[in-house]
C-alpha cells in the first residue's frame, strides 16, 4: 500500500516536472514567435521604396535610411576586411604553431573573454585611443570598434575549424617535403575553408546589429557621407535615436531599419548553418 | 659520366636552395601568425590601459567612495556609481532567476522529451533568439512589450501584492511599463539560448550507460535528470550560466531602451532605474566636462572588471570540463 503511494507520487512528480520543461520550450519558442511577428508587422508597415533612396529626415518630413544603410555597409566592410586577416592568422597560430604553448593558452583565454566582453567597453576603448586623438567622432573609429569585435569571433572559429582537420593531411604534406607554411596555406586552410567562411559570416552577423560601440565612435550623420574622417550615419544608431524620439514617423523608420537588420542577420546565420551542415555531411 | 655528376650537383644545389627558401618563408609566416596572436593580447591590454588612463581624473577626484555613492549630479559634478552598479546587478540576477530554470528545462526537453525529428529545428529556433541583435530586443521591448505589460499585467500584480508587507514595496508604485522589472525580463529572454545551448551540449556528454543504469533501477525520467544527469553535468551548467550572466551584465541596448534611466535606488522593481551600460550609452555623447566623461569611463572600467571576473570563472569551469571529456574519450 505504502509502496503504491510512493510509486504514484514519483510518477506525479515526474509528470509535473516534464510538463514544466515542455512549457519552458514553448516559453522560448513563443517569445521568438512574438518578437519576429511584431517585428515583421511593424517593419513592413514602414518599408517603402524611399527607404533606400532618401536620407534620414528631420521630424515630420518624408525620408528614408539610405545614408544609414550606406554607413553600416561601409563600416562593416572595413571592419571585416581589417579584422579577418588578423583573426585568421591568430587562429592559425593557435591551431598550427602554438597548439600547446603557454602563450597560446593565455591568448585563447583572453580571446574568449573578449568574445563575450561588453561591446560598450569596446566603444570606450576606441573613443579613448582614436576619437580623443583625432579630435572628433569618425567613421574610421566606428569601423575600428567593430573590428575589435570581429577579431575574437574569427580567431575562435578559425582555431576550431583548423583543429577539425585530420593530422594525416598535414603529415602527408610534410612527407612530401612541404614547409610548414606551405602546408598551412595549401592544405589545412583549404580543408577548413567552409568553416572559416562560416566564422566570417557569423562575425558579420554579430556586428551588423552592434549599436553600443558605435554610439560614441561613428556617432551619426544626417547626410550622405563617404568621408571616413567624419561622423557617419549607421542603422543601429539611427534606430536608437529614432525609437527614443517622440515622433511617429521616426518610429516607423526605426521599425523598418530594425527589420532590415534582422533580415540581414537571419540570412547570414542561416547561410552559415547551411555551409556548416554541408561540410559535416 | 661527368655530365651526370654535374646535373646531380645542380639538383642538390637547387634542392638545398628550395629548402632554405622554404625555411625562410616558414619562419616569416610563423612570425606573422604569432604577432597576430599577440595582437589579441595587445587589444585586451589596450582596453584595460585606456580605460584606466581615462578614468584617472574620476579616481583622483572621488577615490573609492565612487563605488558606493549614489549621487549622480552633472551640475555639481558629484558622481557615484552605486545606482548604476545596483541596476546592473539586480537586472542580471533577476534575469538569471528566470533564465536558468527555463534554460535547463529547455535542455531537458531537447535531450529527453522532444521527438527526434523535431530536436534540430527546435534547437536552431531557440538559438536564433541568441542571434537577434540586442537593439531589436530593445525596440520591441519599448514599443510592444512595455505598453502591453503596463496595460494588462502590471496593474494586476500591483493589486495582487498591494496588501502584503514587503511584497507591496517590491511590486509597488505606479505602472510605468518600463523599469527594472521589464529590463530584467527582456534580458532573461536574451540570455535563455546561451544557457540552454551550453546545458544541452553538456547533457549530451553524460555517458549513456549512466542514464541506462538509472533507468534500469526503475528511476523516472525526472529522477534520472535530477539525480544523475544534472549532478554529472553540474560544472558545465554552472559555466554556461556564468557565460550568460557575463552577457547580461554587459548588455546595453536591450536594457537602455526600457529601463528609464533614473539614477536612484528604489525598493520597487517596477520603478525606473539604470545600469552601468545604459548610463554610458545615454549620457556619454552629452557629457560635458572632463570629470563627467571620466566618471563614465570609470564605470566602464568597473563593468569590465565585473564581467572579466564572471567570464574568467566561466572559462575555467568549461575548460576543466573539456579536459575531463577529453580524458574520458582518450
Amino acid at each position: 500500500m505504502r509502496n503504491m503511494r510512493l510509486y504514484r507520487r514519483r510518477k506525479r512528480r515526474n509528470g509535473f516536472f516534464l510538463t514544466l520543461s515542455v512549457l519552458a520550450a514553448f516559453f522560448g519558442l513563443a517569445w521568438l514567435g512574438i518578437i519576429l511577428t511584431s517585428l515583421f508587422y511593424n517593419g513592413f508597415a514602414g518599408l517603402s521604396g524611399n527607404l533606400f533612396t532618401e536620407m534620414t529626415p528631420p521630424p515630420g518630413a518624408d525620408g528614408g535610411l539610405a545614408n544609414a544603410i550606406l554607413g553600416s555597409v561601409l563600416m562593416s566592410a572595413i571592419a571585416v576586411a581589417a579584422g579577418t586577416p588578423i583573426g585568421l592568422l591568430a587562429g592559425t597560430h593557435l591551431a598550427e604553431y602554438g597548439r600547446y604553448s603557454r602563450v597560446s593558452f593565455i591568448v585563447r583565454f583572453v580571446n574568449d573573454i573578449l568574445l563575450s566582453a561588453p561591446s560598450i567597453v569596446t566603444g570606450l576603448f576606441i573613443y579613448e585611443i582614436i576619437v580623443v586623438n583625432m579630435h572628433g567622432f569618425s567613421a574610421l573609429a566606428g569601423a575600428a570598434s567593430l573590428m575589435v569585435i570581429v577579431i575574437p569571433v574569427v580567431v575562435r572559429t578559425t582555431e576550431n575549424m583548423l583543429l577539425l582537420v585530420p593530422n594525416g593531411l598535414r603529415e602527408a604534406a610534410a612527407a612530401l617535403g612541404a614547409p610548414r607554411s606551405a602546408i598551412i596555406r595549401t592544405v589545412t586552410w583549404r580543408a577548413a575553408r567552409a568553416g572559416i567562411v562560416t566564422g566570417i559570416l557569423l562575425a558579420v552577423a554579430r556586428i551588423s546589429g552592434e549599436t553600443a560601440p558605435l554610439l560614441f565612435t561613428a556617432l551619426n550623420n544626417q547626410f550622405w557621407s563617404t568621408d571616413l574622417s567624419k561622423p557617419m550615419a549607421n542603422l543601429p544608431v539611427v534606430i536608437f535615436q529614432f525609437a527614443m524620439s517622440p515622433y511617429e514617423d521616426w518610429h516607423r523608420l526605426a521599425w523598418a531599419g530594425a527589420l532590415l537588420i534582422t533580415i540581414t542577420v537571419l540570412a547570414l546565420s542561416i547561410t552559415a548553418r547551411i555551409l556548416e551542415s554541408s561540410k559535416r555531411s | 659520366m661527368a655530365d651526370i655528376a654535374l646535373i646531380d650537383n645542380l639538383i642538390t644545389d637547387k634542392r638545398a636552395a628550395a629548402v632554405r627558401r622554404g625555411g625562410f618563408r616558414d619562419a616569416r609566416f610563423r612570425t606573422l601568425t604569432g604577432s597576430a596572436a599577440i595582437m589579441v593580447l595587445v587589444i585586451f591590454a589596450g582596453v584595460l590601459l585606456s580605460l584606466g588612463i581615462g578614468s584617472m581624473p574620476a579616481i583622483k577626484a572621488f577615490g573609492l567612495p565612487f563605488v558606493y555613492t549614489e549621487a549622480w549630479n552633472p551640475v555639481t559634478e558629484k558622481f557615484g556609481a552605486l545606482a548604476s552598479v545596483y541596476g546592473t546587478l539586480i537586472t542580471s540576477l533577476l534575469a538569471m532567476l528566470v533564465a536558468v530554470p527555463v534554460g535547463i528545462g529547455i535542455a531537458i526537453f531537447l535531450t529527453e522529451i522532444c521527438p527526434r525529428p523535431l530536436r534540430r529545428p527546435i534547437g536552431i529556433a531557440i538559438e536564433l533568439l541568441a542571434g537577434i541583435p540586442s537593439i531589436i530586443y530593445g525596440i520591441w521591448g519599448l514599443f510592444v512589450f512595455a505598453p502591453e505589460f503596463q496595460q494588462s499585467v502590471q496593474p494586476w500584480l500591483i493589486d495582487l501584492f498591494g496588501d502584503i508587507p514587503i511584497l507591496q514595496d517590491i511590486f509597488g508604485g505606479p505602472a510605468y511599463g518600463i523599469g527594472i522589472f521589464t529590463a530584467a525580463f527582456i534580458l532573461s529572454i536574451m540570455i535563455l539560448p546561451f544557457i540552454s545551448a551550453v546545458t544541452r551540449d553538456v547533457f549530451e556528454t553524460v555517458p549513456t550507460t549512466l542514464k541506462e543504469a538509472a533507468y534500469a533501477m526503475g528511476c523516472t525520467t525526472w529522477e534520472v535528470m535530477w539525480r544523475v544527469v544534472l549532478p554529472f553535468a553540474r560544472t558545465g551548467v554552472v559555466g554556461g550560466a556564468m557565460l550568460a550572466l557575463g552577457r547580461a551584465l554587459g548588455e546595453t541596448m536591450a536594457v537602455t531602451f526600457v529601463i528609464g534611466n533614473a539614477h536612484h535606488i528604489m525598493p520597487s522593481l517596477f520603478s525606473p532605474g539604470t545600469t552601468i551600460s545604459a548610463t554610458i550609452a545615454n549620457e556619454f555623447t552629452e557629457a560635458v566636462g572632463d570629470l563627467y566623461l571620466s566618471s563614465l569611463i570609470e564605470m566602464g572600467l568597473i563593468l569590465f572588471f565585473i564581467t572579466f571576473v564572471v567570464l574568467a570563472s566561466a572559462q575555467l569551469m568549461l575548460r576543466a570540463l573539456e579536459r575531463r571529456a577529453g580524458g574520458v574519450s582518450a
